[in-house]
């Protein structure tokens, strides 16, 4: 047994998410845990990074929340806490790292929509 | 027996059932086995050594084949003993195998291994010496240790002053780290935080000894 495949070994198993790309509309369901209350809380916004692999593979997603305050949460792909993954929207993006979209806001901050068929996996 | 020899993979991170993320360091411990077990009566002292790793046995001198051979053991890379106090030996035998499943999840351990080598390493990085000011009528002083004595009395420096030298390549044990993960099959265990020693280095895993002392205390 060599040594990537000692790493590989604990590799927490593949959950069924679809696959998240820069660009993506999406939903995260989290889990929350409270004292000894659990419950899920949604985070909609856009994708504006997916990078790691492995364990540590994470994907960070930016939403408007109010008074126009820009709010990026970062979430580990596969952690137990997040519950689901949902697409909505597929975006034309031509970089890897949206960054640029925290320059922009209101119309500006639109992206043109993809009209291939999304990748399942 | 608890204690065994290992090799540092690298470290990754790894998720508890809360969801937790755990950094942890990967070793691959053992297969040991005991090589020699040192009794009061003949050596003076109480130790199992181990010998973990496999090797060509053309790389080994012939007395060393021949220390493996008594007990019909291949040829091993490293040697390690373990010491015990007197007349508390574990129930071990010679050339028995140990394998990474005498340590439990939960528990803690002291890992032994070799820094990395920093080679001539000034003050700020060997001692964390502050940086002097950049400005300020200053030139070429910013990394420089300052004083490093007083006046005429005592005429010298101290013996003990804390210079630029040698650092990193020394024997360090990191204490009290807990085990995450012991899977005796592939020989894999994981513990909690890091470990010294670049991958790819050899490390002895031993029980906590600061953790013993708290139980026994109790």
């Amino acid at each position: 047994m060599n040594e990537f495949e000692m790493l590989k070994a604990l590799e927490a198993p593949s959950r069924e998410h679809p696959q998240v790309e820069a660009g993506d509309t999406v939903k995260v369901h989290v889990r929350i845990v409270e004292g000894d209350r659990e419950r899920v809380q949604i985070f909609q916004g856009l994708v504006i990074r997916v990078r790691g692999g492995g364990n540590n593979a994470n994907f960070t997603v930016r939403r408007i929340a109010s008074h126009s305050v820009g709010v990026e949460r970062t979430f580990l792909m596969k952690s137990p806490r997040i519950e689901k993954i949902e697409i909505l929207r597929r975006a034309k993006v031509r970089r890897a790292q949206l960054y640029y979209m925290r320059d922009l806001r209101g119309k500006a901050a639109r992206l043109k929509e993809r009209r291939d068929t999304p990748k399942q996996s | 027996m608890k204690g065994i020899i290992g090799k540092k993979i690298g470290m990754t991170q790894v998720f508890d059932e809360q969801g937790n993320v755990i950094p942890v360091t990967v070793i691959e411990a053992g297969p040991c086995y005991v090589t020699q077990i040192r009794t009061v009566e003949r050596d003076g002292y109480s130790a199992v050594q181990l010998g973990f790793g496999e090797i060509k046995p053309t790389r080994l001198t012939k007395p060393q084949l021949g220390h493996l051979q008594k007990n019909n053991l291949s040829a091993l890379r490293v040697l390690r003993e373990f010491r015990f106090k007197n007349g508390s030996l574990p129930d071990v035998v010679e050339g028995a195998e140990i394998k990474c499943d005498v340590f439990q999840k939960g528990d803690y351990v002291d890992v032994i291994g070799t820094s990395k080598g920093r080679g001539f390493a000034g003050t700020i990085k060997r001692h964390h010496f502050n940086r002097q000011p950049k400005t300020h009528g200053q030139s070429d002083r910013e990394r420089a240790p300052g004083s490093v004595g007083m006046r005429e009395f005592p005429g010298r420096t101290l013996k003990g002053q804390r210079m630029a030298g040698r650092m990193g390549n020394e024997r360090v044990t990191i204490q009290n780290l807990e085990v995450v993960i012991v899977d005796a099959e592939k020989n894999l265990l994981a513990v909690k935080g890091s470990v010294p020693g670049a991958k790819g280095g050899i490390v002895v895993v031993k029980p906590a000894v600061r953790k013993q002392k708290q139980q026994q205390k109790k």
